[in-house]
């Protein structure tokens, strides 16, 4: 990007820390790239624990009631859920890569209100202990499921409305997040930063953020009338009091359905910074990407029914939200042919962060076809209870959302902490933890279309060796997470310096030293063109 | 971005004198209407006057009208989002019973 810019010897955020030291230095700070960093050391710790309780849940299906008892993977199911839904996935690029590289990418100071954006954080850890204490309170940790669907949500006596308090409060930080970045969008674009000069990350941030806005108060509601019932015994939801236990399914997914684009838009984002950059080409189509975005948001938006379809709704409502259902794929598809299209006849080069986007495309490939059969009424009908789902969602959410996330981790780490990883290493976590992926919940398919329920402790004989297959794929899975979580946090301490440019990207993080300094930008730049010149 | 006007449309009290009446004779009407054993349509009756309440209120007492055009766009694509949503939820709502029930 030709931007005015600067390089200098100023102190990095790393050393600037504001008016606290030590440890306050970070939680009081009201700096964004502290704060993304905060979230994303937040983020982590949570996904570690969702990734020992996946590990857990797939121990006991390879030899049922051995390790764990029934009680326990229902309880597991449901926390392995919730934490990774929402204190995982959900917060995940938008509030760490998000907070950090929003600003900068725009070419401004900070976002509109770092005050609410620390905040934010605060709401984010107090709502994810409340999730945590849940587990071992008396009581016993949820095991509704992550959806909590009523009547059972509403009878059962473990620690449901704790856990959905949790959710409630976590949900504002996700309001206040959205909130400040559209308004950072709208008022803080540097001199020359017009809307079509906006990297593509932004653009899927800013879809992203009016959903967080839009959605997330019905989860709110849908939380708030939950615990109401469970405290009060108000008859929302329960049938036996004359409420409707199906209406809770709409209240829930109106919010979770579009949490699936809050989710993977960001992943997308990502996505579409790193293929310009690794095969040296703009992007094919950038207005293309730019609105698949907000179509993707758009319809999102409309198409929750498609969790409910065995639930008894009406037909007509079935049909309509079956066809809305087909027409995400239309902006979903033009992405991923833009994003090939950039590639083609690219001088490409394949490191770590390319490889974390192939597999990206890849993966949400087969989410998104594997969709198109379960977003299919008369399918759904047969799929809907089975494996098949499981397989599905962890495709779009893990091989979607979070290999988007390794992706975006690996190309932006040099330029958060100013160190570079061991290439090789990250080659070979890649390769492993994309080998373990499909392994494990490729399998999940195989046992959905043989019949295989979801949520079940136990199963028939002959489910158990796909379920042993599965159970194979996890180990491989986070036998590479280790090895890639073990390569970026050696290279925190003992990585290379890196330069301000490593992978010769033409957005503004890379006219920054790395890591950027407290204020970003000593003089604002003045934007003079889009944000991809390799041509 | 108001300070400037809010002066000059905070003196008249009359516009929301009228608006408050019109407030209290649209409550009366959603009491009325809930009377009228309307069944399935009362909801929806009583959707429109509620939408017409707010609107009055964020039109005068809120300032809506006073802002610049951003911000009515702004809140046009939420009341659009929310407005599909309830259109959706009632393409359940309506139809559940009446294949059911009477098939």
């Amino acid at each position: 990007m030709p931007a005015e810019s600067m390089t200098t010897s100023e102190r990095s955020y790393l050393q600037e820390g504001g008016r606290f030291k030590g440890v306050f230095s970070w939680i009081f700070t009201t700096d964004h790239k502290r704060i993304g960093i905060l979230y994303l050391a937040s983020i982590f710790t949570f996904f570690s624990i969702g990734v020992i309780i996946g590990l857990l849940m797939r121990l006991n299906l390879i030899e049922p009631g051995r390790f764990i008892s029934e009680r326990t993977y229902n309880s597991l199911f449901t926390v392995h859920g919730v934490i990774q839904i929402f204190l995982f996935i959900i917060p995940g690029i938008p509030a760490s890569f998000g907070n950090f590289f929003l600003p900068i990418h725009l070419g401004a100071r900070d976002v509109a209100f770092p005050r609410l954006n620390i905040f934010s954080w605060w709401l984010y850890i107090s709502g994810g202990a409340l999730v945590i204490l849940s587990i071992f309170l008396p009581g016993g940790a949820p095991d509704t499921g992550w959806t909590f669907y009523a009547p059972y949500s509403i009878r059962t006596t473990s620690n449901v409305s704790l856990a959905a308090s949790g959710i409630f409060i976590v949900g504002f930080s996700s309001i206040l997040t959205g909130l400040n970045f559209v308004t950072t969008i709208h008022r803080l674009r540097a001199p020359g930063m017009t809307w079509f000069r906006m990297p593509l990350f932004i653009w899927s941030l800013y879809a992203t953020a009016w959903t967080q806005i839009l959605a997330t108060p019905v989860l709110a509601i849908t939380l708030l009338l939950l615990i109401l019932e469970r405290s009060f015994g108000i008859g929302f939801f329960e049938p036996l009091k004359g409420g409707d236990p199906i209406m809770f399914e709409h209240l829930f997914w109106m919010y979770s359905h579009p949490a699936v684009y809050i989710m993977i838009l960001p992943a997308m984002g990502v996505v579409s910074e790193i293929f310009p950059v690794f095969s040296r080409k703009n992007i094919f189509g950038y207005k293309a990407v730019a609105f698949s975005s907000l179509g993707i948001a758009f319809f999102g938006y409309l198409v929750w029914g498609h969790h409910m379809f065995t639930s008894g709704m009406s037909d007509i409502s079935r049909v309509i939200f079956s066809l809305i259902t087909f027409l995400v794929a239309v902006p979903s598809g033009v992405k991923v042919f833009n994003w090939i299209a950039t590639m083609y006849k690219g001088s490409v080069r394949v490191d770590s962060p390319l490889l974390f986007c192939l597999a990206f495309i890849f993966l949400f490939s087969i989410a998104g076809l594997t969709g198109l059969i379960i977003g299919t009424l008369s399918l759904n009908l047969y799929l809907h209870g089975t494996y098949f789902i499981v397989g599905h969602f962890h495709y779009t959410m893990f091989g979607g959302a979070g290999f988007g996330f390794f992706a975006g981790l690996h190309y932006w780490f040099p330029k958060m902490f100013g160190r570079m990883f061991n290439e090789r290493a990250a080659k070979i976590a890649w390769l492993i933890m994309f080998i373990g992926f499909n392994i494990l919940y490729f399998s999940m398919f195989l046992l959905g279309l043989q019949g295989m329920p979801r949520r079940y402790f136990q199963y028939l004989p002959q489910f158990r060796m796909n379920h042993i297959l599965s159970t194979v794929g996890s180990w491989i899975l986070a036998a590479g997470l280790l090895i890639m979580f073990g390569n970026l946090i050696r290279a925190l301490f003992r990585g290379e310096k890196a330069p301000a440019n490593p992978w010769g990207g033409s957005t503004l993080e890379w006219t920054l030293p790395s890591p950027p300094g407290r204020e970003n930008f000593r003089e604002t730049p003045v934007v003079r063109g889009g944000p991809y010149t390799f041509e | 971005m108001s300070e400037a006007i809010v002066p000059r449309h905070g003196l008249n009290s009359r516009p929301y004198l009228l608006v408050w009446i019109g407030l209290v004779a649209l409550t009366a009407a959603t009491v009325t209407v809930a009377r009228l054993n309307l069944t399935a349509f009362a909801a929806l009756i009583s959707i429109g006057i509620a939408t017409v309440k707010a609107g009055l209120v964020l039109i005068f007492f809120m300032h809506l009208k006073y802002e610049p055009l951003i911000l009515k766009v702004m809140l046009g694509i939420a009341l659009l989002a929310l407005s599909l949503i309830i259109l959706l939820t009632f393409s359940d709502v309506w139809y559940r019973w009446g294949a059911h029930v009477h098939p």
